[in-house]
């Protein structure tokens, strides 16, 4: 492990980062755009994991951070999906573009 | 581990006790009881908000218990001001409970009365936890504890498709948003290696890293603010939900999120203080003006007041900016007189809403001939929004200005000030549709009676506006406790 450097784990996280800011602003899906947003905590736990591990070894509390940081994550996952497949329920898709009801435009 | 040390966290424990016996009621009530689920829901609401008082007072009076309140090795650690600032969430929260009352009312949602209160009452405990919190880690789970909830009381009217899509739209937006803060504060761990307010403090440099790290981090909390440009959510999610909710949106999680963005930049961030103020100088014009440039051609209540609430909060965040005890003294004294105005509108909005089932305001036409209480009441909280005197409404943009231009902005100063002048129009389109304009024949909104419950919040809010800024006591109390820490 010792034998990968630090930046490389970096350059991984903020791909994962600015993969994840990409996709949320273009996708149309809002299943996808929730797996984008997952990529962006994702990439926040492997930031805090590695921060610990190669620079403040003396101290958990970039882990435990990451730790938390992952049932958060799991919990707002889990209300959006509530929220969404209430969604397909009411209108039998799950495409952001169509969720047009509310606008300025009325 | 010591467990003793939760006792010393007596707001929240408090509320959990609310909660739990809440939900114990819930449980196991009999089918006559639960009609009174509102009825507990409140009564133990103003228990815990006695019970906050009467500690409050208690740690003003003796010096030695006064100052801050620390716990769990400084992870948690509530001022004094925050002890305060709970107890103004604390009266916000209950009006905003009262004025629920007949949305639970309502045949389909009789059921839910229970879970609702649940969730208003953990995104109140989530906010607690954020204001107190000394370190990152309790800060966001506080905060994530008052936006995942938050979420499904958006979408809690399950067979209305707005608010569903108000739902979905909340949910993403926050998610994005406490992604980027989450990332932005491993930025910051990286350069500080810890995640203390104090250590972070003690360790920052300017380097790109951590001021990239910072404006990350508080790009999630502008989110929750609905700083323009990060606003775009809040008026479909304001139209889209509940009106109950709404109004908890639009004061409750506002100025808590606030509260907490002070928090963090003066106690983790001071040493760039020119960055966050610059930033902060640029976020406050843009949402003073474009919150009232489209608050002028909104045809919807909701969304109206939606962007009244975009252009209040960069009023609100000027106390923020200008970074010291008078300041935060005036963002306070801000957000409960707006608390009290906001909830007042809303509550009409609601009203005539359930009663009409309208929230256009061409059915605010004339709604003076029909209900003229309503009318006068709507007039008091537009006009204390707009800071006319003699309203408390005045009094409170008059300290925040105070507060400005003591830091020596008065650019910024002017260009908010001819922004009063802006609002005083649309709010005045408002007053005008019901006072001068006729009402359709036949009348949109009947002349109706409302129920115990919200005419209580109603008068309550009225009374609010015409005295909080006459009774000095209010900001003298306030001042004295930012003063002692």
């Amino acid at each position: 492990m010792a034998n990968i450097p630090m930046t490389y784990y970096l350059v991984l996280s903020t791909i994962l980062f600015f993969a994840g800011i990409y996709g949320f602003i273009t996708r149309r899906n809002l299943l996808a755009m929730l797996i984008s947003v997952e990529l962006i905590l994702n990439a926040t736990d492997i930031n805090f994991a590695v921060f610990n591990r190669f620079l403040f070894p003396e101290h958990m509390e970039g882990l435990f951070f990451a730790l938390f940081s992952i049932a958060i994550s799991a919990a707002e996952t889990a209300i959006a999906i509530a929220i969404i497949i209430n969604i397909y329920r009411n209108l039998k898709h799950i495409e952001a573009q169509k969720l047009n009801e509310l606008n300025d435009l009325k | 581990m010591d467990f003793s040390q939760f006792l010393a966290l007596h707001e929240e424990i408090s509320l959990v006790a609310a909660l739990v016996l809440l939900l114990v009621y819930d449980l196991f009530a009999p089918e006559k009881g639960r009609r009174h689920i509102p009825l507990v829901a409140c009564l133990l609401l103003l228990a815990h908000t006695v019970f906050c008082a009467c500690d409050f007072a208690a740690s003003t009076g003796c010096p030695a218990a006064a100052g801050s309140r620390t716990a769990f090795a400084g992870m948690y650690d509530a001022s004094q001001a925050a002890l305060l600032f709970k107890n103004i969430l604390n009266i916000g929260v209950l009006l905003v409970c009262l004025q629920a009352c007949p949305f639970l009312r309502r045949e389909d949602n009789g059921i839910k009365a229970g879970e609702f209160y649940f969730l208003l009452f953990s995104t109140l405990l989530g906010m607690y936890l954020m204001l107190s919190a000394g370190h990152f880690l309790l800060f966001f789970i506080g905060m994530e504890t008052a936006s995942i909830p938050m979420a499904s009381l958006v979408a809690f009217d399950k067979h209305k498709t707005q608010s569903a899509e108000a739902g979905a739209k909340f949910i993403l937006s926050s998610a994005f948003a406490s992604g980027l803060s989450f990332f932005g504060l491993s930025l910051i761990y990286g350069g500080t290696g810890s995640l203390y307010f104090a250590d972070i403090q003690s360790g920052l440099t300017a380097t790109p890293l951590l001021l990239g790290g910072m404006v990350l981090l508080c790009s999630g909390l502008f989110f929750k603010i609905s700083l323009v440009p990060y606003h775009l959510w809040a008026a479909d999610v304001y139209e889209g939900a509940p009106t109950p909710v709404t109004t908890y949106l639009s004061v409750i999680s506002k100025g808590a999120g606030v509260f907490a963005l002070c928090l963090i930049l003066t106690r983790a961030f001071p040493l760039f203080i020119e960055a966050w103020q610059t930033a902060l100088y640029v976020l406050i014009l843009l949402s003073i003006t474009v919150g009232n440039l489209f608050a002028l051609r909104q045809k919807n209540m909701k969304r109206f007041l939606a962007f009244s609430s975009i252009s209040q909060a960069g009023y609100i965040v000027l106390g923020v900016f200008a970074a010291s005890p008078a300041g935060l003294t005036a963002l306070m004294y801000y957000i409960f007189v707006y608390i009290l105005s906001n909830v007042a509108a809303f509550g009409v909005v609601q009203l005539v809403e359930q009663h009409a089932g309208r929230t256009d305001m061409a059915a605010y036409n004339g709604l003076y001939k029909t209900n003229p209480k309503l009318s006068v009441i709507l007039m008091f909280a537009l006009f204390s929004l707009a800071g006319i005197p003699p309203f408390a409404g005045f009094f409170s943009k008059f300290f925040i200005f105070a507060a400005t231009a003591e830091s020596g902005a008065y650019v910024l100063l002017l260009i908010a000030l001819l922004n009063t002048v802006i609002s005083l129009y649309y709010y005045l389109l408002v007053v005008k549709a019901m006072f001068i304009l006729p009402p359709a024949e036949p009348a949109d909104v009947p002349a109706f009676k409302s129920e115990a419950a919200p005419k209580f919040v109603l008068v309550v809010c009225t009374a609010g506006i015409l005295l909080a800024g006459l009774v000095s006591c209010l900001y003298a109390l306030i001042d004295r406790t930012v003063l002692l820490g």
